[in-house]
């Protein structure tokens, strides 16, 4: 019998298909609207921030629960979301501006809901390329610091998507809300670790 | 290489998506001779060029008399042109959400009112409204905001023949259309999503010119919900929100109106909205569009939308740039 967090996993990583199964399967049916390119473009984006958000719950959950092998689930999940990015930055290259690299650079620079995209896919590729355990021991330190940024792409991604809507923010404010969340609570948790050093006692709260 | 590759490719050469999709339905089908039969059936659809065969089943508007002024460009699939909107009274964003949310809209009974500065106001009832007018079938290049397009061939009446009816008075110099208020068949009319009812505006002289239209149907049959039934006016000149959907009020005024998306986002949408590839949209660029259905940019943006010759007289001496 396999542990619990390795089926977990295994369900999880299937679940962070599905999206993209079903994008295959709606192009094979027709089923991804007049306007394929622009529909293709929403789902990789939501989903990027589906899997980010999925990657930074991991963490809460595991100090909730005090169940650690969650931690197990959390670079996989931060691999999910550099994968929607990618296929997102794709569909922005392929099916916005089909190659035309002029027109690319100079929307980066012009737009800002760009900019911020991609300042965001730049965290996430940083983040990607040093997930592994050789870049982990090469790093040391300086690996956790690094990897903080997930926090400001976090941020990035839900004001990417707040500055492209027209004039329904009901999707963007829902994101913003949820990361809000999960970043209080770790702005909360930090702040609690530092107040335990000029406490008269150390206390559990002072653990790692 | 590439990019100029797809731009030069005439609309005729693209394979319009029914024709695929029959493919798909022989090829389920399995047989030789369904095969056959699609291929022909395909074949017909793609050569035939006969928009009038397709439609949606709603009832046909009768005597529509054909126009010098329709484009000979392929009209876009029934299908596509049905089911990829933007009516936000129905659902925010563009795609399939306005046809999935109509079906409580009613288009019947209706009523227009026309008031202002015209020396024939009054409410009708929308045949009494149509009766006067020759329907005419108008088959025009439709460009979205959002660098996607459709050619539509719409049924409809020259606005500028009703503007005569009305006698607009001299002091009249725009008019303002308003889409109908009612939360029973506008869903997102109890949100605040925009701000309702929808307005929009056109110049007079605009107005009266012999392109721009108030169309009752497409494809020879009554609008569907999702395209602005029963009434809505069409500009082919100018993206296509200008085009305000369900028209319940005309009004002859003096001043230039305030049209929705200027209201919402004057930095974004302005009074004039014409079709122009050269003056970007600040979030994307004008320069190229999707004729849908197409995955990719197939198309370079025209200068008014490909209707230069006819209207660029109208703003002769304008700063586009600034009045976008």
């Amino acid at each position: 019998m396999p542990k619990p967090i390795t089926i977990l996993k295994a369900a999880l990583f299937v679940a962070a298909l599905v999206p993209f199964g079903l994008l295959v399967w709606g192009y094979h049916t027709d089923d991804l609207t007049a306007n394929p390119g622009d529909y293709i473009t929403d789902q990789t984006g939501d989903w990027t921030l589906g899997t980010l958000f999925a990657s930074l719950c991991v963490t809460p959950l595991r100090k909730l629960t005090g169940w650690n092998d969650l931690i197990k689930l959390r670079r996989m999940l931060g691999l999910f979301a550099f994968f929607y990015v990618t296929l997102h930055l794709l569909t922005w290259i392929v099916f916005v501006n089909y190659f035309d690299v002029p027109s690319m650079v100079a929307d980066v620079f012009k737009r800002p809901f760009i900019t911020i995209g991609m300042a965001t896919f730049v965290i996430l590729f940083l983040l990607a390329i040093t997930s592994n355990r050789w870049s982990i021991r090469k790093l040391g330190r300086k690996w956790g610091s690094l990897h903080r940024l997930v926090y400001l792409a976090a941020i990035g991604g839900v004001i990417h998507f707040w500055w492209l809507v027209k004039a329904d923010i009901t999707l963007p404010r829902r994101w913003a809300v949820a990361f809000g969340v999960l970043l209080t609570a770790r702005a909360w948790w930090w702040y609690q670790k530092r107040r335990v050093p000029v406490r008269p006692r150390g206390t559990a709260l002072g653990k790692a | 290489m590439l990019i100029k590759k797809a731009a030069d490719i005439p609309s005729s050469e693209i394979t319009p998506k029914s024709v695929y999709l029959r493919r798909r339905e022989f090829l389920q089908a399995g047989s030789a001779a369904v095969a056959g039969a699609g291929l022909v059936a395909a074949g017909w659809n793609l050569w035939g060029g006969d928009a009038h065969a397709q439609g949606g089943g709603l009832p046909k508007l009768p005597n529509v008399k054909k126009s010098p002024l329709s484009t000979t460009e392929e009209p876009s699939a029934y299908q596509y042109v049905t089911s990829y909107n933007n009516f936000y009274e129905f659902a925010p964003g563009a795609g399939d959400g306005p046809k999935k949310n109509s079906g409580k809209f009613k288009a019947t009974p209706w009523t227009i009112e026309v008031d202002g500065l015209c020396n024939k106001p009054g409410k009708y009832q929308l045949e009494d409204f149509i009766k006067p007018f020759t329907l005419e079938e108008r088959i025009y290049r439709f460009r979205c905001v959002e660098a996607w397009s459709f050619v539509i061939p719409w049924v409809g009446i020259p606005l500028s023949e009703f503007i005569k009816r009305a006698e607009p008075q001299g002091s009249a110099k725009f008019i303002e259309m308003t889409t109908l208020v009612d939360r029973s068949r506008f869903p997102m009319q109890s949100t605040d999503l925009l701000e309702w009812p929808y307005k929009e505006g056109l110049r007079l002289d605009e107005a009266n010119h012999p392109l721009t239209i108030l169309a009752v149907g497409l494809y020879g049959e009554v609008l569907p919900a999702q395209n602005g039934a029963p009434i809505r006016l069409v500009v082919p000149w100018k993206y296509g929100f200008k085009g305000v959907k369900s028209i319940v009020k005309i009004r002859f005024v003096d001043k230039q109106p305030i049209n929705t998306w200027q209201a919402m986002a004057r930095n974004e949408y302005g009074f004039y909205a014409n079709v122009n590839p050269m003056v970007d949209h600040p979030r994307w660029s004008q320069a190229r569009e999707r004729r849908l259905p197409s995955f990719i940019p197939n198309h370079p943006t025209q200068m008014f939308n490909g209707y230069a010759d006819q209207v660029q007289g109208l703003y002769a001496g304008m700063d586009l740039k600034r009045n976008f």
